[in-house]
């Protein structure tokens, strides 16, 4: 892998594309869908999501936004603005189509496999360091099993992508079959902000789109503490979880107060056997943009203390999403013995199918420059 | 024999006498139809046939059931009654026992904010406050009252506030947070213009009945997830009601967050701050950060303390959050009560800064002598 | 090491508890199906009486969902946060490797042999025809 802008060889851990319309999807539907697609007028709708309206500031950074269309079209703009302007050896791109959210199961089921199979031939096929989130209709998990079956051949899908805010908390056993899925294919899930889309927060419906971005974050520690709690650790050892576009500084409390209720009720959920702070430091992993730090005082190595574990982040941009200005999107000096764990040593630790696909195109090279020099 | 091995240092009780002001206590009742004698007959008939009426499944008890009989501690139980019913023990065991010079009552009984019938609620809400003064303030002024209202129905809120206004035995005003929609949308407000004509702080304990599971993914299976979801119920209550303008509204109102811990607040500080510039077209009501409000409008209370392996990663915590703005409480009689002679002891904090927390800002913001 | 009856054996029944102070020492006497075990009343977290705390067994699951309970009654709760421990040893069981509290050697001997010992039990007589609880220390 080549050096980064970092110093480092980078990999980005989450990207974002977007579905330009519903109509883009129609070649990858089958005879039944196709029709009612067209007859229904489903292909005229947009199926934007409430909770993220693109012409937002946050949806995209001024200069990475499309002259026309919605942010995350453009391969273009992708290419120059996250794989070269960062220099990331991979970029991971999550499509977080709105599709998935419509209450028949089998219809959320057709759109995942129409993003799936768009994204391998739209976006894959034309960008070699791309790789994928495999969208799946979390709230039917046999369709969602299936669906993982029919793209996990294809080694550039690297991990499952699910919501923070779903039907339901995430540990519960209704979703193991998923999990049981993704360890067998060597594929993290990826818990992506967003939502389903139920009221987002317990104490109701607020006003803003601020105010349901900010909650995301409650959506998360929600998530970490039922996953721990119901034990699908326990049940996948092997079970690696990601927690994408998270705001990441929520944690150390997080589990400092998890800890504690623990250690007075562990005997409710006897399988959680170590702290759920350990549990967490050996499954869950965060990517690191946007970070929610003090204004002026970068937290990254506050954070990597109170973990204690170097291990946790992964280097994202959350391109094109607007965190950061120009190429500020990581806080540590390359001379930083932490620099490089974040920048690629633990994404590839996380997703076996970067590190195999590292070693095919070293063995590729080998092959290569043994063809040239004999 | 037995050799000792206490790698974890049993922590040392802090040595000096401290007199503490506590922010959250509960107080029982001997027998559950001790109210009875202070609601109107119409509902006095009304609870004995219908009982209360809640947006959940269970009539009598919260939906995840706790490890704890009366989520109490073990040794808190009188010798008649449930834990906190009886003032002698509770003098005893607590008042004395750790040398409280105030008490906040927190009263919890039968959730009058809770009532889908509205005016069961409101009638409960006043039997509530009486009874606080008769059976606990009366005889004992170091407790102090809460003024309970029902959120759902301002206008009976506002009169019980009201009614209350004159009589300083009532230090505060007590809603759930977990009402039917955040508590920053502006069908509470009348609520709040009410609380600053009364001059008496917001006191919002974490629970509430509002019919909606607890996470935005629906209801957790334990009680080990549900119990953290009041760090959730805190934060959005905070975000709403920093979002909404509820402060630019109000620019006297003094909230207080009563067992909600504290170290989450410095991490929603820097979401708000970062996402609000981003964002700022949508609330251009706003004036200033968000975190200028709260660090301005809303104090609150120590327990659960939070418990970070490496002490001094709270001790940050405590400054970040401001130690002006941070106030002792115990939760007593509950299971998760908090010693106050082991509260502070671990943090490095200035001799001030513990007195402050211990009693001070809750002198300063109740206006206690 | 001294011994110090602090209990007769008649006081502290099976699956019974005791609180009694040694040399200034709170501690809690359980008596387990006949064994006699001591350990220190304060819990290592904010100081509950140990003494105070339900009886319990210990909860285990290899998996989730498929509980399972051993060794009823040689588990006791701290009366205020939970925090269990192991009779026997003293051991937290939610922080085994950081946390435990002290454990005495406690056993039973026949009144006679020591009715004069140096005891600090505060509740009780000896009386030579009993049994007494013995803690060294």
């Amino acid at each position: 892998m080549q050096n980064s802008i970092f110093g480092h060889p980078a990999i980005d851990c989450d990207v974002h594309i977007a579905v330009p319309s519903t109509a883009a999807l129609m070649p990858y539907l089958d005879a039944y869908w196709f029709d009612a697609f067209r007859t229904r007028g489903i292909d005229r709708v947009s199926f934007n999501l409430t909770g993220d309206p693109p012409n937002t500031p946050l949806a995209a950074r001024p200069d990475w936004r499309p002259k026309s269309g919605k942010p995350g079209t453009d391969l273009a703009l992708l290419r120059s603005g996250a794989l070269d302007g960062f220099g990331s050896s991979f970029a991971i791109a999550n499509c977080l189509f709105g599709g998935v959210a419509l209450h028949s199961d089998d219809l959320a089921a057709v759109f995942c496999k129409a993003v799936n199979d768009w994204v391998a031939e739209e976006w894959l096929d034309r960008e070699p360091r791309l790789r994928a989130s495999i969208l799946v209709p979390q709230q039917a998990p046999d369709l969602a099993v299936a669906e993982i079956e029919r793209r996990a051949g294809d080694r550039r899908f690297v991990q499952v992508s699910m919501l923070a805010m779903g039907t339901e908390l995430l540990g519960r056993r209704g979703y193991w079959p998923i999990y049981e899925a993704a360890v067998r294919h060597g594929l993290p899930i990826g818990v992506h902000a967003g939502g389903l889309y139920h009221h987002p927060t317990l104490n109701g419906w607020g006003s803003f789109f601020l105010e349901d971005y900010v909650a995301n974050a409650f959506a998360f520690e929600n998530q970490v503490v039922s996953l721990v709690s119901e034990g699908a650790f326990a049940k996948f050892p092997e079970l690696k979880v990601v927690l994408i576009e998270s705001g990441v500084t929520w944690m150390p409390p997080a589990l400092w107060r998890f800890n504690k209720t623990w250690r007075g009720v562990r005997s409710e959920v006897p399988w959680v056997k170590r702290t759920p702070a350990d549990i967490v430091r050996q499954h869950i992993r965060l990517t690191t943009q946007p970070f929610d730090e003090p204004d002026g005082v970068p937290w990254l190595q506050r954070f990597v203390e109170q973990m204690k574990s170097e291990d946790m982040l992964l280097f994202s941009t959350d391109f094109p999403h607007w965190h950061f200005d120009g190429t500020d999107a990581f806080p540590l000096s390359p001379s930083s013995p932490l620099a490089r764990k974040i920048l690629c040593e633990n994404a590839l630790a996380t997703y076996p199918r970067l590190s195999e696909s590292l070693a095919d195109s070293v063995a590729g090279k080998e092959t290569a420059s043994k063809e040239l020099s004999s | 024999m037995s050799t000792v091995t206490a790698e974890r240092k049993p922590q040392a009780a802090a040595r000096q006498k401290l007199t503490v002001i506590d922010c959250d206590i509960h107080p029982g009742f001997s027998t559950p139809d001790e109210i009875y004698p202070f609601l109107p007959e119409r509902w006095r008939e009304h609870v004995k046939t219908f009982g209360g009426h809640y947006r959940q499944a269970f009539a009598d008890t919260l939906s995840h059931p706790r490890m704890a009989p009366e989520v109490s501690r073990a040794d808190s139980w009188p010798p008649k009654g449930p834990p906190g019913s009886d003032l002698a023990f509770m003098r005893a065991q607590h008042l004395d026992g750790n040398n409280v010079e105030y008490g906040m009552l927190m009263p919890l009984n039968r959730g009058p904010g809770n009532q889908r019938n509205l005016g069961y609620g409101a009638a409960l809400a006043t039997a509530v406050n009486d009874w606080q003064i008769a059976k606990w303030v009366t005889p004992e002024p170091r407790l102090n009252a809460s003024i309970v209202v029902t959120q759902e129905d301002p206008e009976a809120a506002i009169a019980e506030i009201e009614s209350r206004a004159d009589d300083r035995r009532f230090a505060q005003i007590m809603l759930p947070p977990r009402s039917l929609e955040p508590l920053g949308r502006k069908r509470y407000w009348p609520i709040y213009e009410a609380a600053v004509a009364a001059n008496r702080p917001l006191a919002l304990h974490v629970g509430g009945i509002n019919g909606y599971p607890a996470t935005a993914s629906g209801y957790p299976s334990y009680y080990i997830e549900e119990q953290h979801t009041n760090v959730q119920g805190m934060q959005a209550l905070v975000t709403s009601l920093v979002l909404e303008g509820v402060f630019e509204r109000f620019p006297k109102l003094k909230v207080v967050l009563v067992e909600g811990g504290i170290a989450w607040m410095p991490a929603l500080k820097w979401r708000l701050d970062k996402h609000y510039k981003r964002l700022k077209a949508e609330v251009p009501h706003l004036k200033r950060l968000p975190s200028e409000y709260i660090h301005d409008h809303i104090w609150l209370t120590t327990q659960p303390l939070d418990e970070p392996d490496v002490d001094s990663d709270l001790a940050e915590i405590f400054e970040q959050v401001g130690c002006d703005r941070i106030m002792f409480s115990t939760d007593y009689p509950h299971w998760d009560f908090d010693d106050p002679k082991f509260v502070l002891g671990k943090l490095a904090l200035s001799h001030e800064k513990q007195q402050a927390i211990f009693s001070g800002n809750a002198k300063a913001l109740y206006g206690l002598k | 090491m001294d011994r110090h009856v602090v209990a007769k054996v008649e006081d502290v029944p099976p699956g019974g508890r005791k609180l009694v102070t040694v040399r200034g020492r709170p501690i809690a006497v359980f008596n387990l199906q006949g064994e006699f075990f001591a350990i220190g009343d304060k819990c290592p977290h904010e100081s509950g009486s140990l003494c105070q705390g339900r009886i319990v067994g210990l909860a285990e699951a290899d998996l989730p969902g498929e509980y399972r309970l051993s060794r009823q009654g040689e588990f006791v709760k701290c009366p205020w946060h939970g925090w269990e421990f192991d009779i026997r040893t003293g051991q937290s069981w939610c922080d085994p490797t950081g946390t435990r509290v002290r454990a005495y050697d406690a056993h039973v001997e026949p009144g006679a042999e020591i009715a004069k010992g140096p005891y600090v039990a505060e509740t009780f007589k000896v009386t030579v025809e009993d049994e007494y609880v013995v803690i060294n220390l």
